[in-house]
């Protein structure tokens, strides 16, 4: 039974037990109208830790991650972001924070270009070196040929590599990613989410990861929470949650 | 032949005042989904705190710059304390708000500066300029009125093309909520972007004005004549606007100039314009409703 994992918001770090708690989520609650979206979710994110959080469709994924960055007031329950709360902070305050939230649907500004969106992603910074974005663009060598097509004209893998990018030019130390499979070609999962590990392994940036697409996410992932109708089920090492065959079937629909 | 040079410049200079207006309701309606109705007589309160500071002895100039920075001023209130409660909510509350507040402004004026018809001036004279024997149908107005909008029109194309406000403006009018995950202040590029609007709004108000009568409604024609323009363009693009203004006072030139019975058809001939242009082409000519969906 899946429910023997007990709903424990510790994160087990795999023995370990030397990551920081870099993001916290405490008891969060939200809703629209009447439904209760999130209930009491407990949850967090370590440093250099790709956490993934996985369920079906409305369990509650994409409304944490709107919680976390302020788009979504939550009813109760606090956001804690490397001790400093930040529950109430507003939206556009959060990426000088250090969080950057690439929202679900990629959240590209289509009518401008490629570099453009890279250029709104770091103004809040001030003057950028131009070596930064030529990082970005080595790393997705194939968004740095299109950089002054409309972003409109991307593919859908384009378009994920873009968002990226342009998340990365705000040099935050965690990352949330809201369903970035979506749509995708499995060639095209698989390199974006070797990336990340790459950068998360490399650079120690931390991973807030949602993810319909159970298998693969728990594939690159540190920690897995399963969520299911806004409530923790689960929270473990991806590789015990891969293992438990009861607990794929139940939620995880694989 | 001399006839229809003059009849074109006097449609192209025309064409240039309701190009800006309808760029100042381009500009609003891309970054808020709102048609200011009451943009014409914001722009009329903007000319009447010119005209009094004229009466009161100050240059035109002065009473200008004056002018377009209240109209800064005005679109930049109108946004932080009118629009932004029925920003997001329901179309038809802002298309009420700025209905209603179309109506108290021209009211306050009324109160504020009266309602009868009075002479505004102009900084130039309506003559044609001499060149040798040969008198040239280009009057210093319309050089004048062609140049200051030409000259606001590429201040904005370089704001928004060159600078990193003009940038985030951008960002916040397509995408809000992702401009606002970038970091992005978006409030302030709203305010700022209603500010800018009036601006151009004020502009064209001040310009029809020049060397005419002015009374609480005489921006209610230019209201017509620049929504007609700013629709052809397809009411998301400033370049239509521009090219919608210049179509539409070309064309309504044409209509006075040779139609029997010209002056007569000027209004019902935008409106066939307009209808014309949404049977053939429903998004307006510049529309980049395609660009958009994707």
């Amino acid at each position: 039974m899946p429910d023997a994992h007990g709903s424990t918001a510790l994160s087990a770090t795999g023995g370990t037990g030397t990551a920081t708690r870099l993001l916290e989520v405490e008891g969060l609650t939200s809703a629209y109208g009447p439904v209760r979206a999130l209930d009491g979710v407990s949850l967090a994110a370590e440093t250099g830790r790709i956490t993934a959080v996985l369920g079906a469709n409305g369990a509650g994924k994409t409304t944490l991650l709107r919680t976390i960055s302020g788009l979504v007031r939550p009813v109760s329950g606090r956001v804690v972001l490397d001790g400093e709360d930040i529950t109430k902070a507003p939206v556009e305050s959060m990426v000088a924070k250090g969080m950057a939230h690439v929202p679900e649907g990629r959240g590209v500004i289509a009518e401008l270009t490629v570099d453009e969106n890279l250029r709104v992603g770091s103004l809040f910074r001030g003057k950028v070196d131009r070596s930064e974005f030529d990082r970005v663009y080595d790393l997705f060598p194939r968004i740095a040929e299109r950089r002054n097509n409309a972003a409109h004209t991307l593919s859908g893998g384009e378009r994920q590599m873009l968002v990226i990018g342009r998340a990365l030019l705000a040099k935050p130390r965690i990352l949330l990613l809201d369903e970035p499979s979506l749509g995708l070609a499995p060639r095209i999962v698989a390199q974006i989410f070797g990336l990340l590990r790459q950068l998360v392994d490399s650079e120690g940036l931390s991973v807030l990861l949602v993810e319909q697409n159970a298998r693969s996410a728990l594939s690159v992932a540190d920690v897995g929470v399963v969520l299911n109708l806004g409530k923790v089920v689960v929270t473990d090492s991806a590789s015990t949650l891969m293992a438990d065959e009861d607990l794929r079937h139940a939620y995880l629909g694989f | 032949m001399d006839y229809f040079v003059n009849v074109t410049l006097t449609g192209l200079t025309q064409g240039m005042i309701y190009s800006a207006f309808a760029l100042a309701l381009v500009l609003i309606w891309r970054s808020t989904r709102i048609v200011n109705f009451a943009q014409g007589s914001m722009a009329a309160a903007t000319t009447f705190i010119a005209l009094a500071l004229i009466q009161a002895g100050q240059s035109y100039w002065v009473a200008l710059v004056v002018a377009l920075a209240s109209g800064f001023i005005l679109g930049a209130i109108v946004e932080r304390v009118i629009i932004r409660p029925v920003e997001g909510g329901p179309e038809l509350n802002a298309v009420i708000v700025t209905l209603g507040l179309f109506v108290a402004i021209q009211a306050s004026i009324a109160i504020i500066f009266g309602s009868s018809f009075q002479s505004f001036p102009t900084p130039f004279g309506v003559r044609g300029l001499e060149v040798g024997d040969t008198t040239i149908p280009l009057t210093p107005t319309s050089l004048y009125i062609i140049g200051s909008v030409l000259l606001v029109m590429g201040l904005l194309v370089a704001l928004f093309r060159f600078t990193r406000v003009g940038l985030a403006m951008r960002a916040s009018a397509f995408s809000q909520e992702v401009a606002r995950l970038l970091g992005v202040k978006v409030g302030g590029m709203l305010t700022l972007g209603w500010g800018l609007a009036a601006v151009v709004g004020s502009l064209s108000g001040l310009l029809i004005a020049g060397g005419s009568f002015v009374w609480p409604a005489y921006m209610d024609a230019l209201i017509v004549f620049g929504f007609v323009a700013a629709i052809i363009g397809g009411l998301d693009s400033p370049v239509g606007a521009i090219v919608g203004g210049l179509i539409l006072g070309l064309a309504l030139s044409y209509v006075s100039g040779y139609a029997p019975r010209g002056s007569a058809l000027v209004n019902i001939s935008a409106l066939v314009i307009l209808i014309v242009v949404l049977l053939v082409r429903p998004g307006g000519l510049f529309s980049s409703a395609t660009a958009r969906r994707a």
